[in-house]
């Protein structure tokens, strides 16, 4: 079992994985999604008292999970690059901070196109809207980090411990809205509970959840083979990888 | 199915400006990272083979 | 000389980043990590006296009037437990967000008038995590209906 982890963490069998993962994960992503959006807009029912706007919700809930579960998943890569010294743990982070601040961004453009026509204001600084704009901050920041560092160790020193101080950012945005009055309302779906959601239009949001997954694993595993080919372009593995093709 | 006509479907019970800009900055966004991820992993490639010839000149 | 300018500049962003953090997350500390307040709140001097703030609570059912010529809006918002006049000009401030409802919630800014009144510059509507098709919604509010009945 530890002779497979230490086989796949090294970045040339990894390459070879991540090459064999994208195809999967993407048309997985395309069919997931096609089906989704068909129970968002033609078996989804309307909602009694948004009407249509509520549609917003397939793509602002799953954005917004997955801004904070990519930033989740950073922070642990980076805690293991830290920890370990492990080469291709900073190389995950780098692949997965563009896709989340894609992420952060949608779920605030989604919730702003959703606030005007429900609440009446495009933004207001409660404090989940303003934990999420954080959110987005962070990730743009560890970016513009890693891109003022030119040294590739000291980047990603520094790079991980801006997401492991951040990190604490993502338990606020989850439960600020049971911690202070916010105009947002509160979690729809929750482990503690059962979902104040019609079952339909839960499954809806589940498959576009599921189909955000999948295309952020594909999208990262394209990233981080360039990443990987970049930095490892000196092995030989690399060359010779080079000379087949 | 619940829209009498595409008209109305578009429309969202007058929505449709929010709906489809949602949608729509999603759908665009998505576009723009796949391109660029293509690209980028084309001239990744092109560049390190260029290194390559360059080191065994 | 390059690689140190490049350093000063990561330095300088992270500053620049963290302190964009900071002023924003002090923002909402002071006056927005309580977005609103409640009627109750008000009544307990939580509440600032001498500046703008956010009262937030349901639209009593039955107690929504416009004035004659239609541009004022009052109503009474409630927390369940103590209540509010809320007047807003409609003609000033622009219409009401389409969620606006009697019995539902909402979030109104402004200023506590000198009658007691709570005089808005905006409304909003704030909408509950339920999510269902109006036959469902029905059928729900008629079995609490009976419910009561039975009580």
């Amino acid at each position: 079992m530890s002779f497979s982890i230490y086989k796949y963490a090294s970045p040339m069998t990894f390459y070879g994985l991540a090459g064999k993962m994208i195809p999967w994960f993407s048309w997985g992503a395309a069919i997931l999604a096609g089906l989704g959006l068909y129970i968002a807009f033609f078996m989804a029912p309307t909602d009694f008292q948004q009407g249509e706007a509520y549609r917003v919700i397939f793509i602002h809930v799953p954005a917004a999970w997955m801004s904070m579960f990519i930033y989740m998943v950073m922070a642990f890569w980076s805690a293991v690059g830290l920890a370990w010294n492990t080469r291709l743990s900073f190389m995950m982070s780098r692949a997965l901070a563009p896709t989340g601040a894609l992420f952060a961004f949608l779920s605030l453009w989604t919730g702003a196109m959703w606030g005007k026509p429900m609440w009446g204001a495009w933004w207001v600084w409660d404090a989940r809207l303003t934990s999420s704009l954080v959110l987005f901050f962070l990730y743009v920041g560890i970016i513009a980090l890693w891109s003022a560092i030119d040294d590739r160790r000291r980047g990603d020193k520094a790079g991980a411990l801006l997401i492991l101080v951040g990190a604490i950012n993502v338990p606020i945005i989850y439960f600020s809205v049971k911690w202070w009055n916010t105009l947002h309302q509160g979690a729809s779906v929750s482990l503690m509970q059962a979902p104040s959601m019609a079952a339909i239009m839960l499954m809806g949001m589940l498959v576009m959840a599921i189909a955000a997954w999948f295309y952020s694993i594909a999208v990262a595993m394209v990233r981080v083979r360039g990443i990987i080919l970049e930095r490892e372009r000196q092995t030989e593995w690399v060359k010779e990888l080079l000379e087949k093709n | 199915m619940h829209w009498a006509s595409w008209s109305e479907f578009w429309a969202m019970g007058g929505y449709g400006f929010y709906v489809w800009g949602s949608y729509g900055a999603l759908l665009l966004l998505m576009l723009v990272e796949i391109i660029l991820l293509v690209r980028g992993h084309k001239q990744t490639l092109t560049r390190i083979r260029r290194m390559k010839n360059w080191e065994q000149e | 000389m390059k690689s140190r300018n490049k350093k000063l500049l990561a330095i300088g962003l992270a500053v620049v980043g963290l302190a964009i953090v900071a002023a924003l997350v002090l923002n909402a500390f002071r006056n927005n990590l309580v977005f609103f307040f409640t009627p109750s709140q008000v009544a307990k001097g939580e509440a600032p006296k001498d500046r703008a703030f956010r009262i937030g609570g349901l639209v009593e059912k039955g107690t929504m009037k416009r004035s004659a010529d239609g541009m004022t809006v009052t109503f009474i918002v409630t927390d369940t437990a103590l209540t509010m006049p809320v007047s807003y000009s409609v003609k000033e401030y622009g219409p009401l967000p389409d969620l606006f409802k009697e019995g539902k919630g909402m979030v109104a800014e402004g200023k506590l008038g000198a009658d007691g009144t709570f005089q808005a510059t905006q409304v909003l509507a704030k909408h509950d995590e339920n999510y269902m098709p109006p036959e469902a919604a029905s059928a729900i509010a008629q079995a609490q209906k009976a419910q009561t009945l039975v009580k």
